[in-house]
């Protein structure tokens, strides 16, 4: 059982990991801002989620793995209305004469 | 491993700390100086220091940054033409800040090793406090005067930063909110404080015992406000308000009146009962939590600059 | 486990940073405050990973600060880019 859990945290951390990689590489590859927005809002919430995902199993108690899942909840708000306001300020400048 | 990370933080930190020092516009200093306190606060984790990687987080990640950007949206807007400082008074301002960082490096490296350390002795006094958290007792216990005397400048600060406004402006509110706070401001203003409360309180009531306390929970109090503020949700309030300024006082009063109780019940100025030591801490956190939310958060929110309503 | 947890986060926070420093010189300042709010995430991540390879419970309270203030500083950008009339050009000049 415990090989099990582990096997599921290895792949789940590294899916996590590779995710960031590829949102780093969306950030400075993707050819317009919004497209970048993107990529950085995939990281943020499928990545970190992963993690979290993957830690789980590990959690030493229950109120520590709730304490897991609330940092995700709490970065889904966060990078939800950070990447609002961040394509907001671009369309406000784009539709500037 | 471990050791590959670490070599990385500090390759990182210098790297950017010589980033934000040489960019020129001070928005890409500010931002990169954003992401130093990130970094600069996991460098305090690998050294196991959470609390202090913890107020590191909070004040970076909460306050500094807020401050800094909105002190320099303002100087952009006053001003189209930025001013930067002569070469002569640049360089004076490297050589001080080499000259420092040198000193500390050198009482760094002079420390004989293994290096004094109190440690032992905290920690085995730890069980007549009460409390499981050695920083918390050191900070509440120990050393109590330190951390008192620090809230006193806290309030000294505000008070410069309040001595700033005009005389006919004196005792009104602060301006901190945007001509239009865009809907998705609004919404964070909305949906964010409750958590922000709900981490402050645990993060205060935990700090007896584990890694937090008094100064993290009020930077994050602090920082919700501002929110609420910048979000047009809710006015500033007019400095000269009583109940602003009794809580303001608030915590800084109690210590001080705990203080003097230990003539009487203890054995002298800021000591405390036998066996009632973590009540006491407990409640004196708690004042402080509020006192320090106020006072962080009017330091970021400036010298009022509207006229009081009469 | 734990050198494995220790590999995740120094690989993530490679990434980010290095990530953020390429993006440090970028002209836009919006990229660049996005990409330290990629750092932040990766930070929380990593710090998430560390807590669990050193198995210190306290470090999930900090990527739990990390992430309750991560949309704070970007808040604050964006509402002093309202007024912001500079244009990219002007930061172009950055690194000299």
């Amino acid at each position: 059982m415990t090989s099990l859990a582990n096997a599921f945290t290895l792949v789940a951390v590294g899916c996590g990991a590779l995710l960031f990689l590829a949102g780093t590489l969306g950030l400075l590859r993707f050819p317009d801002t919004l497209s970048r927005l993107h990529a950085l809002s995939k990281a943020d919430n499928l990545g970190l989620g992963l993690i979290v995902l993957g830690l789980l199993p590990q959690a030493e108690s229950f109120a520590g793995g709730l304490k897991l899942v609330c940092v995700w909840l709490l970065a889904q708000i966060s990078a939800a209305t950070a990447s609002q306001l961040i394509a907001g300020v671009l369309y406000r400048r784009k539709s500037r004469p | 491993m471990t050791m590959l990370l670490d070599l990385a933080l500090v390759a990182w930190l210098l790297a950017l700390a010589i980033h934000v020092a040489r960019a020129r516009d001070d928005q890409g200093a500010i931002i990169a100086f954003i992401a130093f306190g990130l970094l600069l606060g996991l460098g305090w984790t690998r050294l196991s220091a959470i609390d202090v990687a913890m107020t590191e987080a909070a004040i970076g990640g909460g306050v500094t940054g807020m401050l800094l950007l909105r002190a320099e949206a303002r100087l952009r807007q006053r001003s189209s033409q930025p001013q930067t400082p002569k070469r002569t008074t640049k360089a004076a301002a490297a050589i001080a800040c080499t000259v420092v960082a040198a000193g500390l490096a050198l009482a760094v490296l002079s420390f004989p090793s293994p290096a004094p350390t109190l440690a032992p002795a905290a920690a085995a006094a730890l069980d007549s406090t009460g409390l499981g958290n050695p920083v918390t007792a050191v900070l509440l216990a120990y050393r109590a005067l330190d951390t008192l005397l620090e809230k006193v400048v806290l309030l000294l600060a505000l008070l410069g930063v309040w001595s700033l406004a005009p005389d006919q402006l004196w005792g009104g509110a602060p301006e901190l909110r945007q001509t239009v706070a865009p809907p998705p401001f609004v919404y964070l203003g909305r949906i964010l404080p409750p958590f922000g409360v709900l981490i402050a309180v645990y993060m205060c009531w935990v700090g007896a015992d584990a890694p937090g306390g008094t100064f993290q929970a009020g930077t994050v109090l602090a920082a919700m406000w501002l929110l609420i503020m910048l979000a047009s949700l809710r006015p500033a309030p007019e400095t000269r308000r009583t109940t602003l300024r009794l809580l303001l006082v608030g915590g800084p009063v109690l210590f001080f009146a705990v203080g003097f109780l230990g003539f009487a019940v203890a054995d002298g100025f800021l000591s405390y009962p036998e066996g009632a030591a973590k009540p006491i801490i407990v409640g004196i956190e708690a004042a402080l939590t509020v006192s320090i939310a106020l006072t962080l958060g009017l330091l970021v929110a400036g010298p009022s600059s509207r006229a009081p309503a009469p | 486990m734990a050198d494995l947890f220790t590999g995740a986060a120094l690989f993530i926070l490679t990434v980010t940073a290095l990530g953020l420093f390429k993006v440090l010189r970028s002209e836009i300042a919006v990229e660049r405050m996005m990409a330290v709010q990629l750092l932040g995430t990766g930070g929380a991540a990593a710090v998430l990973l560390l807590g669990a390879a050193t198995s210190s419970p306290a470090m999930t309270d900090v990527a739990l600060l990390l992430m309750l203030l991560a949309a704070v500083s970007c808040a604050a950008f964006t509402s002093g880019q309202s007024s912001h009339t500079a244009d990219a050009s002007e930061q172009a000049e950055d690194e000299a």
